[in-house]
């Protein structure tokens, strides 16, 4: 018989973030299609986790286990991973489901190894056929899906980022049952957290809408020179005015790190695709880009799409946008900022 | 006693991105269509780590390098006629599949085995290093494992900046939620790191660094060890290709204001 354990780890005002309650709503699904299975278990870790059980006391589960702690209250690997531990060994699962958080991301493949279970990550999918678990996992970069099933034992599942529906409940009382754990001695100081760069706040996650900047913003116009400082401040007063999420390709990122001119606040943070981020933003609006095949999987995920290009046989013209329009992205995306300013 | 690291970078080829990829269903799984005749490249994220290792030992005296790779012993003596001409390293080869449908948790005993197998590493002196996933697997979980199996739990995900400070310590920069970075500072070796992009570019071929290499690449090619790695227990039911082929509108000839005009109503629609 499948018994679940969702995993999940407060922010640091003490609530679940939005892939936390994702991955819940994922769990209950999953802890509910299991024949026979028990009520799911919840376990918490956090500075401290007696508000975010409460938040979550509507949704079904049938025990709250906690481990809370100051060091619990920063994320750190030797401190979540044996918190993380501990709750694995307490509650016994079969299948263990956490989101594809930064902090899980980094503890759970440990502790997974140290209880001696199996992981798998990039999990956009869970099913039950025939009493049997079924994930969907992406391989090669987002380039190719696969269904499979395992035989082994806890079975560990960190889930994607915007895959699942966020679990929506009444908040209520929960009873929390403490788990003791015998922290380790750490030799790391958690010292605070920074922005990647001064403009990293046009990385915006929750964006409806991805603006995708390709390396042709800094190459050479019609007049025959490039125009950098335009095309930055063409962007910039795009991405503000329409409160975009600003990502770009691996080629425009790179030519910092090869000497040509680049756009100041680009960082390899905002790099989607084969080896950038993989963001799930409902629109994605594409200007200057080529469309290869490593970058377009960036947008794998991006619903409704619409390029800007000057070249017709580029990548994006070849059934990956929904629009793609031929045109001199400098002077459409200005006509663009024009417009929103009026509005 | 000596000041300097013994970085042990993890990391081995994926087929290169520019390449067209088709699954097949073969007697031992998923495999990729002429996976040993694709054109292969050094795994990104590994290869950064690569590059921050051999940058942190030339400004530490006394440190050194090794690659650790995991990969089909042709194919790795391919890859290396282009990665030994970067940066000085000895090369661990292990003579196994490089692809992306094996386990993590299988990978990773295998290369903690061959990570303890080097001779003269100093654990009070190590650092791993690695990518933060790979181009292939994409797990983002084998240099944990790699870690948990050494003992080692001092572990950082994602990292894009280390500074070794004055005392010793190490601060690290870690790619977190938001477009932010987690710093934090360790007490020292040994640690994992798993590296995303790091600061550095790809350093240019240097001809004499190739040739020292060749001296220890060859041999260690020679000795590679069969490292058999699948994916036991997992039972693969389908792997694709999305087919996400639309019906794309090309819009031509389409004067920019009525373009502009198009996009604003669809901006906000």
């Amino acid at each position: 018989m499948e018994t679940v354990l969702y995993l999940t780890h407060t922010e640091s005002d003490g609530s679940l973030g939005k892939p936390a309650l994702e991955a819940l709503s994922a769990a209950l699904q999953l802890a509910q299609e299991l024949d026979g299975a028990p009520p799911l278990t919840i376990g918490l870790i956090g500075g401290e986790v007696q508000a975010a059980a409460d938040a979550l006391a509507g949704c079904g589960a049938g025990r709250f286990m906690g481990v809370a702690g100051a060091e619990l209250a920063v994320s750190r690997y030797s401190s979540d991973a044996a918190a993380a531990a501990a709750l694995v060994e307490a509650a016994q699962p079969t299948l263990v489901v956490a989101a594809a958080t930064s902090r899980f991301s980094r503890a759970l493949p440990g502790v997974c190894q140290r209880v001696g279970g199996r992981i798998d990550t990039q999990v956009t999918e869970l099913q039950v056929v025939d009493t049997e678990p079924r994930i969907e996992r992406w391989y090669y970069r987002q380039r190719m899906a696969a269904t499979l099933t395992r035989s082994q034992r806890p079975w560990f599942l960190l889930l994607a980022g915007g895959a699942f529906p966020a679990w929506e409940g009444e908040a209520g009382t929960a009873e929390v049952e403490a788990v003791p754990v015998d922290m380790p001695e750490t030799r790391t100081r958690v010292v605070g957290t920074q922005s990647a760069s001064a403009d990293a706040h046009t990385i915006r996650p929750e964006a409806d809408l991805l603006f995708v900047a390709g390396a042709g913003w800094t190459k050479k116009q019609v007049d025959g020179q490039p125009h950098v400082t335009e095309a930055e401040q063409c962007i910039r007063e795009f991405v503000d005015a329409a409160q975009a999420s600003l990502g770009s390709s691996k080629s425009l990122v790179d030519q910092g790190g090869e000497g040509q001119q680049v756009l100041s606040f680009m960082s390899h943070l905002h790099q989607v695709g084969q080896t950038g981020t993989t963001p799930r933003h409902r629109k994605g609006l594409a200007t200057c880009c080529h469309g290869e095949e490593p970058h377009v999987v960036g947008w794998r995920f991006i619903t409704e799409r619409r390029a800007i290009n000057l070249d017709a046989g580029c990548g994006w013209g070849q059934g990956k946008a929904d629009v793609l329009y031929v045109a001199d992205a400098f002077d459409v995306m200005t006509k663009v900022n024009e417009l929103l300013g009026e509005s | 006693m000596s000041s300097g690291f013994h970085l042990v970078v993890c990391g081995s080829l994926v087929p290169d991105p520019l390449q067209t990829l088709e699954p097949v269903t073969g007697p031992a799984g998923p495999a990729l269509k002429n996976e040993m005749m694709l054109p292969s490249v050094l795994d990104p994220w590994a290869g950064h780590a690569l590059y921050e290792a051999a940058h942190l030992a030339e400004s530490a005296p006394d440190s050194k390098v090794w690659l650790v790779s995991l990969g089909p012993k042709a194919r790795l003596q391919q890859l290396m006629m282009s990665i030994a001409q970067k940066v000085p390293f000895e090369l661990v080869a292990l003579d196994g599949s490089a692809g992306g449908f094996t386990d993590p948790t299988e990978v990773a005993a295998v290369l903690a085995n061959a990570v303890q197998g080097i001779a003269g590493l100093e654990r009070d002196r190590l650092l791993l290093f690695g990518g933060c996933a790979s181009a292939s697997r994409d797990a983002g979980a084998t240099m944990q494992m790699v870690g948990e199996r050494l003992g080692i739990t001092e572990q950082f995900l994602a990292v894009d900046e280390l500074t070794v400070e004055c005392d010793g310590s190490l601060k690290v920069l870690e790619r977190i939620e938001g477009a932010q970075y987690q710093i934090s500072v360790c007490a020292g070796p040994p640690a994992v790191l798993a590296w995303a992009t790091g600061n550095l570019p790809e350093p240019p071929n240097n001809p004499q660094v190739g040739m020292v290499n060749m001296r220890s690449v060859m041999p260690a090619l020679q000795r590679a060890q069969p490292a058999p790695v699948a994916a036991e227990g997992v039972k693969f039911l389908d792997v694709t290709v999305p087919r996400q082929q639309r019906d794309t509108r090309i819009v031509r000839d389409m004067p920019v204001d009525e373009i502009a005009r198009e996009l604003v109503d669809w901006i906000r629609g």
